[in-house]
C-alpha cells in the first residue's frame, strides 16, 4: 500500500518533467535535450522568488510559466525554425535538433552557471508531513501529484475537446495533411513547443519545493523525461502520463521489495519491454 | 575481391605517410602537445567506429560509453593477472556481445527508439556493473597501474585507428558494405532482394561496439583509478555523436574532420576561458550547426564541385592539421 | 586594409605572449595553476569547497605582498582551467599547465579519482601533489608511489571507525540503543566508509537491523527511510554523496524519522545543509568537522564571504585553504622555486595553518577531523584522530 503512494507521487514528479517534451517533440518535432536544462532554470526562478520577493513558488508559476513560454516560442522562432526549413526530411531534422538542442543545453547551463554559481540550491516549502492511510508523506510532493494531475488533465481537454487543441493534434499525426486542411502548422509548432516549455517550467517550479537543484543537474531530467515520452508513446499525452506512473511505481517497488540499487534496471527493463510489445507507444497507433 | 586501383593505391600510400608522421608525434613533444594528440586519436577511433555503422544505417547510437566503459572495465577487473594483450581481447568480445544482445533487441525497432534506448543503456550498464562490484568485490574503485606512458597509449591508439579504417575499407568493399548501403537507401527495397536487414545491422553494431570497447581498455592505463563514474561517461556518447555529425558520416574518413578541429576549437575555448566554457562550446555549437548544415564534408563536397580539380588536396587535409 | 591590420595584430599578440610567457617570470611572479570542475557532477562540490580557498588565497597572498622566496616578494599569478568532471580534460589541464604555461606550482584537483588519475603526471613533472579532496584506504601506497605526494584530509577507514567510537559512547552512556540502520551510497567513498564501518558497529555490539545501498544521483529515498523506520532503530547512518544527503534529510523530516542519532555523508557540513533543512539540522551528525569555535576559523569564514560572496563548509573549505598555507610556507622555508626543495621542505618541516599546527608523518596528516554535529547552526567538530577542541554529541530531539 505504502508502495503504491510512493510509487503514484513519483510518478506525479515524472509526469511533471515529461509532459513538455512529449509536446515540444510530438507536435514540434524537436527532440529538445535542453529539456532539462529550462526545468532547473525554472527551479532557480522560483527559488529565487521565494527568498527574494517571497513569492509563493506555486503563485510562482503564474509568473514563471508564461515567461518559458515566451522563452520557447523566441526559441522555436529564431532557433529552430531554421533547421525545421531547411531539414529535407524528419531524419534531417531530428540530428539537427539534437546538435542544436545539445548546443542550447550548454547555453543555458553557461548562463546559469554565470548567474547562480556551481552549488546545490534548496529550500523549504510546504514540507511538513501529510499522513495517508498511516505514512507520513512530504506535502510538497503530495501539491506536486495533485498539480500534475490538474495539468495532465487541462492538457487532454484542450487536446481532445477544443477546436484549437484538434489542431495541434494533427500536426503531430501528420504535418504535409494538416496543412491540406488550412491549419497554419509553422504557428502550430510554436505554440506547442512554447507549451512545452511553458509546462515543464511549471514542473520546474514545483519540483524546486523538494529536489535540491544545481546548475549542471539538467541531463538527469532530461533523460527520464525521453525515456518517459518514448514509452508513453511520442506526442501523447495520455501515454506519457501513465508511463510516468508505471515507471514511479516500478522503481518504487524495485526500491522496496527487492534492492534500491537496480531502480534504473528496473527502469530499462520496463522500457524494453514497452518496445518489444508496444513499439508505437502505450498508446500508439500501429501505423505510427 | 579485387586488388586495389590505382586511385585506392595512392589513398593507401597517403595515409601510410600521414600514419607514419603522426607516429612521430611522441618524439616532437611528450607534454601537453600529445595530450592533446591522444585526445584526438581517441575521438577518431571512437568517431570512425561510431560512423561504421551509424553512417549507412543512419541510427544514431548513444551507447558509445557503454562499451567504453567495459573496455576499461574488463583491464581494470584484470590487470593484476592476466597480460593486457589478452584484456584488450576481452574488451573487445565483451563489447561486442553486449552490442550483439543490445542490436537483436532494439535494432528492428524505429530509428528514435533506439536513441533513447541506447542513451540510457551506459547508465544501466554502469548501475549494473556499479551494483555486482558492491555485492561482491566490496570496492567500486579498481586502480590500473603500469609503466604505459601517454606516448605508448598515443601508439597504441595509433595502431587501433589505422585497423579501424582498414575494417571500414574491407566492410566497404564486401557484400556487407553493399547490403548496408542498400538499407542505408531504402529498407523495403533492401528486404525485397532478399537482404537480411536486421542480421547485417547487428553484425555491424557489433563490429562498431567492439572497436569502442579496445579504445576504452587501451586508455584504462591513462587513468590509473577506474571508477563507474568516469568509465561510463555519458558526455562521451554525446561528444562522439556530435563530433562525427559535424564531421560529416558520408565517408569512412569525414568523422576525423569534425575531431581534429573541434577538438582544438574547444580545447583553445576552455584554455582561454575557463569561467565560461560551457557558455561559449554552446554558442560555437549553434553556429556550427546553422553554418555547416552538412558537417565539415559538406563544405567540402562544396569546395570539390566549384573546384574539380583540387580533388586530392582536400583528402590531404585532416592529418595536415595535426 | 582590413587583413593587414588584422595580420599586424595577430602579429602583435603573437609577440606580445611570447615575450609574457618567456623571461617574464623572473620579474617576481609565482605561476600557480589550478585544474578542477567548474561544470559536470563534481561541480557543485568543487564550488564551495575548492575555488573560494584557492580564490580567497591568492587574494590573501598577493595582499601581504607575496610569498617570501629567498627575500624576495613574489606575487602570485593564478592561471585556472576547468577540467568538467573529465580524467582527459584534467589530464590535458595538466600537461598544458606543465609544458605550456609552465606554471611553478600546481593546485591538484578535485575529488578523489581525478586527484589519482593525474598523480602519475603531477609526479613525472615533479610538482608537489597536496591533494585535499581525496579520500581514500590505501593513501600509504600512494606515497610510496609518488613520493612528491602529499595528503591531508584523512582517511575513510578513521572516518567510520571514529563515528562508531562517537556511537558507543552515547550507548554507554544510556543515549541511544544497539539498533542501527546503515545505508550507503554505491560509490568509491560511501563504499568505503560502509565497508569500515559495519563490521566495526558489529564489533562494538551495535545490531544493524536495515541496511541496503543505492546508486549515484538517485533522487527518491522514500522507501529507504521507511524500510529504516519500519525496522526501528535509534541510529540511522548513511554514508552518502551531497545529493543523497540533502534527500535523506528532508525525506527523514518529512516521515519524522524517530532517531536519537542520525548521520549523513559529504555535504552535512556545507553551510546550504543548514539553510536547507533549518531546524531540523540540529543534531545532524555528517562526516567531517572542524573547530568551528576557533579564531582561526571564523576569521576565514568571514573572510571567504567578504572575498569570494561563498560560505566555507565546515569540513574541506579550511583544509583546502590550510593546504595553500603550507605551500606557501614550504617555498619560504625552500628559499627558491625549486620543486624537489619545496617537496623536501613539505616532508620535513611543520606549518603553522588556520587548523592549527600541521605536519606531514610519511606524507600525510595524521591528525584531523573525522566526524561533526550540527549545534545551533554551526557544524562544531565532534571527533577527531587528535586535533582537540571537539565538541560533546548531543542527542538528535525531533525534527522541529
Amino acid at each position: 500500500m505504502d508502495i503504491l503512494v510512493t510509487g503514484t507521487v513519483l510518478g506525479g514528479t515524472y509526469a511533471l518533467i515529461a509532459l513538455g517534451l512529449t509536446l515540444q517533440y510530438g507536435v514540434a518535432r524537436i527532440m529538445n535535450l535542453a529539456n532539462g536544462e529550462n526545468l532547473v532554470l525554472a527551479c532557480f526562478c522560483a527559488f529565487w522568488l521565494y527568498t527574494a520577493a517571497s513569492i509563493n513558488p506555486i503563485l510562482g508559476i503564474l509568473i514563471i510559466a508564461p515567461a518559458a513560454f515566451a522563452l520557447n516560442w523566441a526559441i522555436y522562432v529564431f532557433a529552430m525554425k531554421p533547421l525545421v526549413d531547411r531539414a529535407k526530411n524528419r531524419g534531417q531534422l531530428e540530428i539537427d535538433s539534437i546538435l542544436a538542442t545539445f548546443g542550447l543545453m550548454f547555453i543555458m547551463q553557461g548562463v546559469m552557471l554565470l548567474v547562480f554559481g556551481g552549488q546545490y540550491f534548496s529550500y523549504n516549502f510546504l514540507s511538513e508531513p501529510v499522513r495517508i492511510l498511516g505514512e507520513n508523506y512530504g506535502l510538497n510532493r503530495i501539491v506536486s501529484l495533485g498539480a500534475a494531475t490538474l495539468i495532465a488533465i487541462a492538457l487532454y481537454v484542450f487536446l481532445y475537446r477544443t477546436r484549437f487543441g484538434t489542431a495541434v493534434r494533427a500536426v503531430s499525426v501528420s504535418p504535409q495533411s494538416a496543412s491540406l486542411v488550412a491549419i497554419d502548422v509553422p504557428r502550430m509548432s510554436a505554440f506547442a513547443f512554447a507549451l512545452g516549455g511553458g509546462l515543464t517550467a511549471a514542473g520546474g517550479s514545483l519540483l524546486s519545493t523538494y529536489y535540491t537543484f544545481n546548475s549542471s543537474m539538467g541531463v538527469i531530467f532530461t533523460m527520464k523525461a525521453l525515456i518517459i515520452v518514448i514509452m508513453g508513446g511520442v506526442g501523447d499525452v495520455r501515454g506519457a502520463v501513465l508511463a510516468a506512473l508505471l515507471l514511479g511505481l516500478a522503481e518504487t517497488a524495485v526500491a522496496s521489495l527487492i534492492d534500491p540499487g537496480l531502480t534504473l534496471a528496473a527502469t530499462y527493463t520496463l522500457f524494453i519491454l514497452v518496445l518489444l510489445f508496444r513499439p508505437q507507444g502505450i498508446f500508439g497507433r500501429q501505423t505510427a | 575481391m579485387s586488388l586495389m586501383n590505382e586511385k585506392e593505391q595512392r589513398i593507401a600510400a597517403i595515409a601510410l605517410m600521414l600514419f607514419g608522421a603522426a607516429a612521430m608525434i611522441p618524439f616532437a613533444d611528450d607534454g601537453y602537445y600529445l595530450s592533446l594528440c591522444v585526445n584526438i586519436v581517441m575521438y577518431a577511433v571512437l568517431c570512425t567506429a561510431w560512423t561504421l555503422f551509424s553512417g549507412p544505417t543512419h541510427y544514431i547510437s548513444l551507447a558509445t560509453a557503454a562499451f567504453f566503459g567495459i573496455g576499461t572495465y574488463s583491464v581494470g577487473l584484470g590487470i593484476d593477472t592476466l597480460p593486457f594483450p589478452l584484456l584488450v581481447a576481452i574488451a573487445a568480445v565483451a563489447s561486442g556481445v553486449l552490442a550483439g544482445l543490445v542490436g537483436v533487441a532494439t535494432l528492428r525497432l524505429s530509428g528514435v527508439y533506439f536513441v533513447i534506448f541506447t542513451l540510457g543503456l551506459a547508465e544501466l550498464v554502469r548501475q549494473v556493473v556499479t551494483w555486482l562490484q558492491v555485492k561482491f568485490l566490496g570496492s567500486v574503485g579498481l586502480y590500473v597501474f603500469t609503466d604505459m606512458t601517454e606516448k605508448h597509449i598515443f601508439w597504441m591508439l595509433l595502431a587501433l585507428a589505422a585497423v579501424v579504417y582498414i575494417t571500414g575499407w574491407l566492410v566497404n568493399r564486401s557484400r556487407l558494405g553493399f547490403a548496408l548501403r542498400i538499407i542505408g537507401n531504402d529498407e523495403t527495397v533492401a528486404r525485397h532482394v532478399g537482404i537480411d536487414v536486421a542480421r547485417a545491422k547487428v553484425i555491424l553494431f557489433m563490429i562498431s561496439g567492439a572497436f569502442i570497447g579496445i579504445t576504452g581498455a587501451i586508455l584504462a592505463p591513462r587513468f590509473a583509478y577506474v571508477e563507474p563514474p568516469s568509465a561510463f561517461n555519458p558526455v562521451i556518447s554525446f561528444q562522439v555523436v556530435i563530433m562525427a555529425l559535424l564531421g560529416g558520416t558520408g565517408r569512412l574518413w569525414a568523422p576525423l574532420l569534425g575531431v581534429i578541429p573541434f577538438t582544438i576549437l574547444f580545447d583553445r575555448i576552455s584554455a582561454s576561458f575557463p569561467n565560461h566554457t560551457s557558455l561559449l562550446i554552446g554558442v560555437a555549437f549553434m553556429a556550427i550547426v546553422y553554418f555547416l548544415p552538412r558537417g565539415v564534408m559538406g563544405l567540402i563536397d562544396d569546395f570539390r564541385a566549384r573546384h574539380a580539380k583540387s580533388r586530392h588536396a582536400a583528402a590531404g587535409v585532416p592529418e595536415a592539421a595535426e | 586594409m582590413e587583413r593587414r591590420t588584422l595580420i599586424k595584430t595577430f602579429a602583435a599578440s603573437l609577440l606580445a605572449s611570447a615575450v609574457l610567457a618567456g623571461p617574464a617570470m623572473a620579474e617576481g611572479t609565482i605561476k600557480i595553476g589550478a585544474s578542477a570542475p567548474k561544470t559536470g557532477p563534481l561541480a557543485g562540490g568543487a564550488a564551495v569547497t575548492y575555488w573560494p580557498a584557492v580564490q580567497l588565497w591568492v587574494n590573501d597572498v598577493n595582499e601581504r605582498g607575496g610569498i617570501d622566496v629567498g627575500g624576495e616578494k613574489m606575487k602570485v599569478e593564478l592561471i585556472e582551467y576547468d577540467d568538467r568532471t573529465s580524467n582527459e580534460e584534467a589530464i590535458k589541464n595538466i600537461q598544458r599547465m606543465a609544458t605550456v604555461d609552465k606554471v611553478d606550482f600546481i593546485i591538484p584537483p578535485y575529488g578523489t579519482g581525478i586527484n589519482l588519475a593525474t598523480a602519475p603526471l603531477i609526479a613525472k613533472y615533479g610538482y608537489p601533489h597536496i591533494a585535499v579532496t581525496a579520500v581514500a584506504d590505501g593513501i600509504e601506497g600512494f606515497t610510496e608511489r609518488w613520493p612528491n605526494s602529499f595528503w591531508t584530509l584523512g582517511t575513510s577507514e578513521a572516518m567510520a571507525s571514529s563515528l562508531v567510537d562517537v556511537l558507543t559512547k552515547m550507548r554507554e552512556a544510556g543515549q541511544i540503543n544497539e539498533k542501527v540502520a546503515v545505508v550507503n551510497v554505491a560509490d568509491a567513498f560511501g563504499i568505503e566508509l560502509a565497508n569500515t564501518g559495519k563490521p566495526k558497529l558489529k564489533e562494538a555490539g551495535f545490531d544493524i537491523v536495515y541496511e541496503t545501498s543505492y546508486p549515484l544521483q538517485q533522487q527518491d529515498f522514500a522507501p529507504i527511510i521507511s524500510g529504516a523506520k519500519d525496522a526501528g532503530p535509534d541510529t540511522f547512518i548513511a554514508f552518502s554523496y551531497p545529493g543523497d544527503t540533502f534527500g535523506l534529510t528532508k525525506q527523514a523530516t518529512i516521515t519524522d524519522l524517530p532517531v536519537k542519532a542520525y548521520y549523513v555523508g559529504v555535504a552535512t557540513a556545507f553551510p546550504a545543509f543548514a539553510q536547507a533543512n533549518g531546524a531540523a539540522a540540529n543534531g545532524v551528525m555528517g562526516v567531517g568537522g572542524v573547530n568551528a569555535a576557533s579564531e582561526a576559523y571564523q576569521d576565514f569564514a568571514k573572510r571567504e564571504v567578504e572575498v569570494t560572496g561563498v560560505a566555507p563548509d565546515y569540513w574541506a573549505s579550511p583544509v583546502q585553504y590550510a593546504s595553500l598555507e603550507v605551500l606557501e610556507q614550504a617555498i619560504t622555508k625552500a628559499g627558491s622555486l625549486d620543486k624537489a626543495a619545496v617537496i623536501e621542505a613539505l616532508g620535513s618541516e611543520t606549518f603553522e595553518t588556520i587548523m592549527g599546527e600541521w605536519k606531514f608523518e610519511d606524507n600525510i596528516i595524521k591528525k584531523f577531523w573525522t566526524v561533526g554535529q550540527w549545534q545551533d547552526g554551526v557544524f562544531h567538530g565532534i571527533a577527531s584522530t587528535g586535533v582537540g577542541g571537539e565538541f560533546e554529541p548531543i542527542v538528535k530531539s525531533g525534527w522541529n
